[in-house]
């Protein structure tokens, strides 16, 4: 088999009966085997995967496949509910969680025949830059610095997400993107990471982090796998209320990566000195790139994505606060008792919540409280309006806007800084585009001079997915990044 | 009221709207069904669930607005009101604070007849928690979910009243009309209408005094005797220098006391935001038209409607209408029949055999036909009204028809000249020495033939033939 298969050429040995699913199943099985120490899976569903591929290769045969990636073996973020498969998302408080029903993004994917290996690793409650908040233990960085054998962070919070399909522990993978958890550890593992449009892709049966911002997408290898994926994940779903109506649209087959005569912005707020140099050299490389491929470079304001990472550290903490109040003992999830009701509380989520998410718990609480509501959520909210109009502004004078996906590449997992709000600095390009609602993409342009991947974001207006995949097809083709990793896990 | 106080009331009505499914789930919202039989995966809060507002919840929350005359409004808001409690899956309750439903309307209450308006302050839509049972086990509380998620209507009305009576008639109009409009079932037993009453007392022309809320009244009784004991215990207070703090209290249903529950220092920070699970829910003015083309017709208008067409006095208009069964039952036997005898028939003997055995209408033992058939009866002569009395007895006892009861009993009314004639020969014949007696001047035997006739007919003969007939033959 055939080293970092993606999802189109698998479909195509698939088609060409060149593999089948359950050699491709057992492929990749022994890859999470192999790559056990990256902690890229909190569970791998070895039987269902398998037992899955033995029907998807019936189907094959009998030509009933349900899409020409029937058969495909994927990963799926632990905070997508699977039904009777453990669903943690990283917590200690639902370590031992079963659900009895199935996400609708990762049903659609069944629904499609891809085949899930199991739960990827992921910051607890989605909550974190650096996969290390994750009650399981970071996840490994396959990537490694040049000259140094010190493990990276994979970034986050869709750390294992990224890093099993860097690793090639699965042919694709899905994540969810609160504030960058899909582009950043994109962007630190050379992948392409898709965050869509809020209300694309439902948000049902994902453990929510913070609802208004929440919004789940594919990790994949390239541009086109995104495109296939998103598609099979998107669409109007009933049971979510914030869900759009909008038709699913065949993103893959109309992906066109021509970029001449488009406007392209680049806003001069995200230029920045902690910008480190060959994040800032890959930029500019970009920016000629799609010049020279025909396009128009225009430059942009966006004033307000300057606040817009205190504007997120109100808004998603004051949300969290709120969602993760159903994880009490009660009902489900682990509980430890006490001597009253209020002790069991205190105890269960003392215990069974680690300090990210209590500090984010704290601060929601605190901002949605009578006396400071207004002082920070509300004005939070004023300024969100603000940043959202400053991206309508340019985008009636660009058709996208192209940034660096992260200020750095990948760091050392033991040199996070202390101070958290150091740590909150990872998302600050990403942040704005989920408090805008739009879509976004982070599509991996360089290595470092340390060989670490840059990821560079693309970013259009609402529901222009196809815009945006057009123009990352362009900057993947005209580069032509080829992944220059070291399996140095396999000895 | 109490010597020198004036007493200000405001309530807030929590009423369950009729649906067939909770607020934002499909469940079934049948009430006493098996323990958390009734439960989805939404109403038990798992993880990444998300609440789908139910189209009827809203449609009846419409309907109910436009019955308490109020503005129905095109855009309000779902908050998240935040609180720990076992019976709260989610953590918070969805509800509506800053921008509700329905805005100001108001109602009219009577009472001794004089009108009174009340003005409504909203009405919100919120979602209802489950339930904690603390007496299954000496250390464990058990929570039965069945009612978490069930849509309530909070209604709440201006402290516009100024009595205890006051009060319980708004509950009760506020009742009626939801009944009329089949948004709520009313069902204080069940708690399908609950009531929080706010009360302060003054000195008249004194600012407002400082009030408390007593929680979850859930009889016409408890309103009236929870608001009658804390507003003597709020002068009381006053007058002996103390002074009444702002609190939540509770009424105790068998000492008749309220007792403080929680002051407002205690009172939770709920930190209500929108809930970004939901959209803000915009109705078309299109379709609250559609909805007022539907309001049947209300308590009020129909009083004014059976005062009219059927004679009724303010009084008995009030009491028949005040419930939409009881009006029913009434327009059906009235159709086609003297409106007196069948308001008299209602009110008294009917309205009794029912408090007696404390039944609503429609358990009603005699149906509107049967009463209509027995009234039918009276009016053709074919039964006196005491004999009808006897009979319509019988029917609530046995169900029967009044035709079957006044066959099989032979009961039917005398009316035939010839029969009656042979009772009154035979009574005069028996009697020579009274008619001479009669015949010198003592009148006042005129009665004693009667009686000695109706006696003979086992009370059958028609009084008026029986008069009229004795009447010539003693006087030739």
């Amino acid at each position: 088999m055939k080293a970092g298969l993606n999802l189109i050429e698998a479909s195509e040995l698939l088609a060409n009966n060149e593999t089948s699913s359950v050699e491709l199943t057992k492929f990749y099985l022994d890859n999470i085997n192999k790559g056990e120490e990256l902690n890229c899976y909190n569970t791998v569903s070895s039987e269902e995967a398998l037992k899955a591929a033995e029907s998807s290769d019936k189907r094959r045969k009998e030509e009933k496949s349900k899409s020409r990636f029937d058969g495909i073996p994927i990963g799926i973020k632990d905070l997508f509910c699977t039904k009777n498969i453990k669903t943690t998302a990283s917590s200690k408080i639902l370590s031992s969680f079963v659900p009895t029903y199935e996400s609708t993004a990762s049903q659609n994917c069944i629904n499609a025949g891809l085949i899930s290996l199991g739960k990827l690793n992921c910051d607890e409650f989605a909550m974190g830059s650096t996969n290390k908040t994750s009650y399981f233990g970071s996840v490994i960085n396959p990537w490694k610095s040049k000259n140094s054998e010190a493990n990276l962070v994979p970034g986050g919070s869709s750390g294992g997400s990224a890093a099993a399909v860097a690793a090639d522990l699965c042919i694709a993978s899905l994540g969810t993107d609160t504030g960058g958890s899909i582009r950043q550890p994109a962007s630190f593992t050379g992948t392409v990471g898709l965050k869509p449009t809020y209300g694309r892709v439902s948000r049902w049966g994902i453990v929510a982090f913070a609802s208004s911002l929440d919004q789940a997408g594919p990790i994949t290898k390239t541009v086109e796998d995104s495109a296939a994926l998103f598609e099979i994940i998107s669409g109007h779903d009933s049971k979510d209320s914030t869900s759009s109506i909008k038709q699913k649209e065949n993103f893959y087959d109309n992906l066109n990566s021509s970029v001449k005569g488009m406007k392209i912005g680049v806003p001069k707020e995200f230029k920045s000195d902690n910008l480190s140099a060959s994040t800032q050299k890959a930029w500019d490389d970009c920016k000629k790139l799609l010049q020279e491929n025909g396009a128009e470079l225009i430059d942009i304001s966006l004033p307000h994505t300057m606040d817009a990472l205190p504007t997120y550290y109100i808004i998603a903490p004051a949300e969290a606060s709120s969602n993760l109040a159903r994880y009490d003992g009660v009902k489900y999830g682990i509980r430890e008792n006490g001597k009253n009701l209020i002790e069991m509380y205190e105890e269960t989520r003392s215990i069974g919540f680690g300090d990210e998410v209590k500090r984010r718990i704290l601060i929601g609480t605190y901002v949605l409280s009578s006396g400071y509501y207004d002082a920070y959520y509300i004005k939070a909210q004023k300024v969100r309006s603000l940043i959202k109009s400053d991206f309508n502004e340019a985008f009636k004078r660009v058709d996208a806007i192209l940034t660096p996906s992260t200020p750095s590449t990948a760091f050392e997992i033991k040199n996070e800084p202390k101070d958290p709000v150091q740590t909150y600095l990872n998302d600050i390009f990403t942040v704005p585009v989920n408090l805008a609602g739009i879509p976004a993409i982070s599509v991996p342009f360089a290595n470092d001079e340390n060989n670490l991947p840059i990821g560079l974001q693309l970013i259009t207006n609402s529901f222009e997915e196809q815009k945006l995949l057009n123009i990352a097809k362009n900057v993947q083709d005209t580069i032509n990044y080829a992944p220059n990793l070291d399996k140095w896990w396999i000895k | 009221m109490m010597n020198g106080w004036e007493l200000v009331i405001g309530i807030e009505i929590h009423a369950q709207v009729k649906s067939n499914s909770k607020l934002f789930s499909s469940s079934s919202t049948d009430f006493g069904s098996g323990p958390n039989s009734q439960v989805s995966l939404v109403d038990a809060a798992m993880p990444g669930m998300l609440p789908v507002i139910n189209k009827f919840c809203v449609e009846q929350a419409v309907r109910s607005g436009i019955g308490l005359n109020a503005k129905i409004n095109n855009k309000s808001i779902f908050d998240r009101k935040n609180y720990f409690y076992q019976d709260l899956p989610q953590g918070y309750q969805i509800s509506q604070f800053k921008d509700p439903i329905v805005g100001n309307g108001f109602i009219d209450i009577v009472l001794d007849d004089q009108t009174k308006r009340i003005g409504i302050e909203r009405l919100h839509l919120e979602q209802d928690a489950g339930k904690s049972l603390h007496d299954q086990d000496p250390n464990l509380t058990f929570v039965d979910l069945n009612r978490s998620g069930i849509a309530l209507m909070e209604i709440v009305s201006n402290p516009d009243m100024s009595s205890a009576d006051e009060a319980v008639e708004y509950v009760k109009k506020v009742r009626s009309i939801l009944r009329y409009l089949d948004t709520c079932d009313g069902n204080m037993e069940q708690g399908s209408l609950r009531a929080d009453v706010n009360v302060s007392v003054n000195k008249p022309g004194d600012e407002l005094g400082t009030r408390c809320e007593i929680k979850n009244l859930n009889s016409f009784k408890y309103i009236h005797s929870a608001i009658i004991y804390e507003a003597k215990r709020q002068v009381k207070s006053i007058e002996s220098g103390e002074r009444i703090h702002q609190e939540t209290r509770l009424y105790n249903i068998d000492s008749g006391e309220t007792r403080s529950m929680r002051s407002k220092e205690d009172a939770h920070d709920y930190r209500y935001f929108p809930d970004p699970d939901l959209l803000p829910l915009e109705i078309e003015d299109k379709w609250i038209e559609e909805i007022k083309s539907t309001i049947p017709e209300l308590p009020d208008q129909k009083k004014n409607r059976f005062i009219k067409d059927y004679n009724l006095s303010e009084y008995d208009a009030g009491v028949i209408v005040s419930d939409k069964a009881t009006s029913d039952y009434y327009e059906k036997v009235v159709k086609n029949r003297g409106p007196k005898l069948v308001t008299t028939w209602v009110t008294s003997e009917l309205f009794s055999i029912l408090n007696k055995k404390n039944l609503t209408i429609d358990e009603s033992p005699v149906s509107h036909d049967k009463l209509g058939e027995l009234i039918d009866n009276i009016e053709s002569g074919k039964v006196s009204n005491r004999l009808a009395k006897d009979i319509f007895e019988e029917m609530c006892e046995t169900g029967k028809s009044p035709s079957d009861i006044i066959s099989e009993k032979g009961l039917s009314q005398i009316s035939d000249e010839g029969e009656l004639e042979k009772l009154v020969d035979d009574v005069l014949l028996a009697n020579p020495e009274n008619i001479e007696k009669y015949k010198k001047g003592k009148d006042k035997l005129f009665g004693f033939f009667v009686g000695e006739a109706m006696k003979l007919s086992k009370g059958k003969a028609n009084p008026k033939l029986l008069n009229e007939l004795l009447k010539s033959k003693l006087n030739t």
